[in-house]
């Protein structure tokens, strides 16, 4: 039997998934990735990861966890494949343990878990607070060791420009080129998997890493593959702002008891640890008292929002809450919490151990991407699937907190399996395609790349990457109205005119990053376009997207997914119905248990 | 106030064979700059103090949370990561060059890859026997888990290895990065199993042999992991191994 050729673009989590489970079935992979796979997005997350083993007696199941998934997610996401996910998410927990993650441990030896938002029950297993960094180098080291034995070649510091397209439309490579000698090179294969993260690019300043820019998916939607409910952003309710980055402060301090407030008199100056609890406004106890801190990401960060922007209520000095940990004991936090606290130290200074941390919201992750099928993780365009936060399937509205790990983990599951099925049923593999394919599509993407390096021109990629972040974020994250949703369309269009104006200042062939990031920020300005039209469109209040103007949500006409296509240039939008067959749709209220 | 400004000093290299050359650049100061956004403001606008037209400087940085390892290059003369180097904390002209011990690549990015090759070398992996459903993974008490926990946390930036004077063109030593790894599956109920291999790994040229104590790695290290102890430890290991091996011929 003829042996399939698979490639994996991206190396973080669901990637990795991908890449064990193609290589354990015989099948070699060429993994591809920008970074040094170990140095994927992933390191990031940092709370931990959701699975109902009930290990707390606290009646938890799967199904539970189906529930507030579905729940949490204001009734978007079709429910089939999110029930399948967390009935599958015990024995991934089980799956990573063996591997080695130094998960913590309760006396008995046996995995502790933790309070998420979203949820009454401890359903999520940590290691510290760095369990995405955990479970990241758990599967690396697995992917090494496919690598020592050579089912794995690995292909770091290459960048995906394109897909090879048949003249069927069918997929039968990519073409990528190399971060140090700025080569353009066509691989061909049978089937690819996508698993190139997030896009908080974007949006300037976001608590994504530099790779995270969208812009692999934005040049498969440019070749057509649907984009999936695009606007649906997830601003994270605790982030420490930044110059560079706006630093992650994950709602696991929460989920150990951490508490979010502001002085009940504005515009209070006295230090913190100098305010009587009583002269405190712990807002989110308040206000949702069944699940307190630890309501929803899209429910935190609004009322964050109101208590700064509506009520005035804000620290002095800058739009920021506190978030406090501090009456913790030292102890508990150096185990469960070290990781976060030490990057609060570092980046701000105080110790949070003593005095609350100073935090506000920022964009985190994206919902929506690249369209896949129910089963399969198969995109619209035949022969290339996707998995991780780059597809749309899990989270629909609002994606709970350390859910984001598990789809991971468990979409690239399922993609590496049915890309191998996809490859053996195929009828003539990558090795009949025409060379006169490939070598079109490298000279398209050389063409591209060419005229980028010649362009003469007077604007800088960062100037127009820097007004792309702060007008997307201005006016398509937390509030949302059409009036400035419009205005971010035209802003778009004028960015994308001047993008064609850019002068790289650097014209070598040699390890030009310059070169890279301006062809990543073509693909940017078209993703945004994306986020920005369907939000638009979207006239209805649905988890994390929020129009003041119409603030309920709206099942009679939006309970449908939106699907965005590309056509001659232009984005065109179409809905889908949304599977609600397990789950009723109910109101959506965390001020009372669900 | 008036305008606050930066000085950063890049010591450039456009290919690994051309010629170094440092520039300087004059950046207007804003709060809570760190080495990032200075090479950020650089691109926006890479013209040297004295006016001169110059190019964007090509660095590695990827998650600006100190969690990745990717921005490691020396500042002022120190391996640090540049994401968490504030400028405010910074004695200026700030001095920017790559990591000395690795191959250049262009300006401040060299190439790591030896790291990468070093944890294959020596087995750093858990050795499951499928990702099929094979029930719960072993049990671990907590302060197993607390001895584990801070050597995982190893973000592999080579901080350690630039350091080291035993990591330099006559040796191969792995440095402590590795040895710390290999402590870290050498005590996990599975790996456990293996820890010959790595071991084995760690005898030959470029092991653990090679270290000569100077105690630098640690100081360095900006996950504080305790790699003099795994130091420590692993010789322990290696040594009764070796001697297990000399006595009975096997491991």
């Amino acid at each position: 039997m003829r042996q399939p050729k698979i490639i994996i673009v991206g190396g973080g989590l669901a990637g990795l998934m991908a890449t064990i489970r193609v290589a354990e079935l015989g099948v070699p992979v060429d993994l591809f990735s920008i970074v040094p796979v170990k140095r994927s997005h992933s390191v990031c997350a940092q709370g931990g990861i959701n699975a109902a083993k009930n290990l707390k007696g606290e009646g938890d199941s799967p199904w539970i966890h189906f529930d507030d998934t579905v729940y949490g997610g204001d009734f978007l996401a079709n429910q089939g494949l999110v029930k399948n996910m967390c009935e599958a998410a015990p024995a991934i927990i089980d799956l990573l343990d063996r591997m080695g993650v130094m998960f913590n441990r309760t006396p008995e030896g046996l995995l502790d878990f933790r309070r998420f938002g979203g949820t009454l029950h401890h359903r999520t297993a940590f290691a510290g607070a760095t369990t995405g960094q955990q479970l990241l180098y758990a599967l690396d080291e697995q992917v090494r060791r496919h690598e020592s034995i050579d089912r794995v070649n690995k292909f770091e510091g290459w960048t995906f420009l394109s897909a090879v397209l048949d003249d069927a439309g069918i997929a039968r490579g990519i073409c990528a080129m190399n971060l140090r000698t700025m080569d353009v090179r066509t691989f061909p294969a049978d089937a690819v998997i996508f698993c190139t993260g997030g896009i908080g690019a974007i949006f300037g300043r976001s608590t994504n890493s530099v790779v995270c820019t969208g812009s692999a998916q934005s040049a498969l939607f440019q070749q057509g593959a649907w984009y999936a409910n695009g606007e649906f952003i997830q601003v994270h309710p605790t982030a420490i702002p930044g110059e560079d980055k706006c630093r992650l402060m994950s709602e696991s301090a929460r989920g150990e008891g951490g508490r979010v407030w502001v002085p009940k008199q504005p515009g209070d100056t006295r230090h913190a640890k100098d305010i009587p609890q009583n002269e405190r406004f712990y807002f989110l106890e308040e206000w949702y008292p069944k699940y307190g801190n630890l309501v929803p990401r899209d429910v935190a960060t609004r009322a964050i929002h109101k208590v700064v922007f509506e009520l005035k209520m804000g620290l002095p000095g800058g739009p920021a809450v506190y978030l406090d940990v501090s009456h913790i004991p030292r102890e508990v936090l150096n185990r469960k919490l070290e990781g976060i606290l030490e990057i609060y130290e570092k980046f701000v200074g105080p110790d949070p151990r003593e005095e609350p941390m100073k935090v506000f919201p920022a964009m985190h992750y994206t919902m929506g991407g690249l369209w896949v099928d129910n089963e399969q993780q198969a995109t619209s365009i035949p022969g290339v699937f996707a998995a991780g936060e780059c597809e749309y399937q899990y989270h629909g509205a609002n994606r709970l907190g350390a859910n984001s790990l598990v789809s991971c983990i468990y979409g690239g599951m399922i993609a590496g399996p049915s890309a191998v099925r996809y490859a053996r049923n195929l009828e003539k593999g990558c090795e009949s395609t025409s060379a006169e394919v490939f070598e079109r599509e490298r000279a398209r993407q050389q063409d591209i790349t060419d005229g980028l390096l010649h362009q003469q021109g007077t604007e800088n990629p960062i100037t127009i990457w820097r007004e792309l972040g702060e007008v997307m974020t201005e006016n398509c994250t937390v509030i949302r109205y059409n009036a400035n949703i419009k205005k971010t369309v035209g802003k778009l269009a004028e960015l994308s005119e001047r993008y064609k104006k850019i002068n790289l200042q650097d014209r070598t062939q040699w390890s030009n990053q310059t070169l890279n990031f301006t062809r990543e920020l073509g693909n940017m300005l078209v993703l945004a376009q994306v986020i920005a039209l369907g939000a638009l469109e979207r006239n209805e209040t649905r988890g994390a997207h929020y129009k003041p103007e119409f603030p309920e949500r709206d099942d009679a006409n939006w309970l449908k997914t939106t699907l965005a296509r590309y056509n001659l240039g232009k984005i065109c939008l179409e809905y889908q119905p949304v599977d609600t067959s397990l789950i009723p749709p109910r109101e959506r209220k965390y001020t009372a248990a669900s | 106030m008036p305008d606050k400004k930066i000085i950063v000093r890049v010591k450039r290299r456009q290919r690994p064979d051309e010629p170094v050359r440092w520039e300087e650049f004059e950046l207007r100061y804003r709060p809570h700059m760190n080495v990032i956004t200075c090479l950020r403001d650089i691109a926006e606008r890479p013209i040297t103090r004295d006016g001169r037209e110059s190019s964007p400087v090509s660095y590695e940085a990827n998650c600006l949370e100190e969690v990745c390892g990717a921005c490691a290059m020396l500042i002022n003369g120190q391996p640090r990561q540049a994401c968490s180097a504030l400028v405010d904390n910074l004695e200026q002209p700030i001095r920017l060059e790559p990591l000395s011990k690795f191959p250049l690549v262009r300006d401040l990015v060299v190439d790591r890859s030896k790291m990468f090759e070093d944890l294959k070398r020596t087995h750093c992996w858990i050795p499951i026997d499928g990702t099929y459903d094979l029930g719960e993974g072993p049990r671990m008490s907590p302060a197993t888990q607390e001895t584990g926990y801070p050597l995982a946390r190893c973000i592999s930036c080579g901080n350690c290895l630039e350091i080291c004077p035993k990591v330099n063109e006559h040796t191969q030593f792995v440095g402590a990065a590795i040895v710390s790894q290999v402590r870290l599956f050498n005590m996990h109920p599975t790996g456990k199993l293996h820890a010959g291999e790595r071991l084995d790994a760690l005898m030959g040229p470029g092991g653990i042999q090679d270290c000569d104590n100077s105690q630098n790695c640690v100081k360095v290290c900006p996950k504080g992991i305790p790699l003099t102890e795994s130091i420590a430890a692993v010789n322990g290991q290696v040594i009764r191994h070796a001697l297990k091996t000399w006595f009975t011929g096997r491991d």
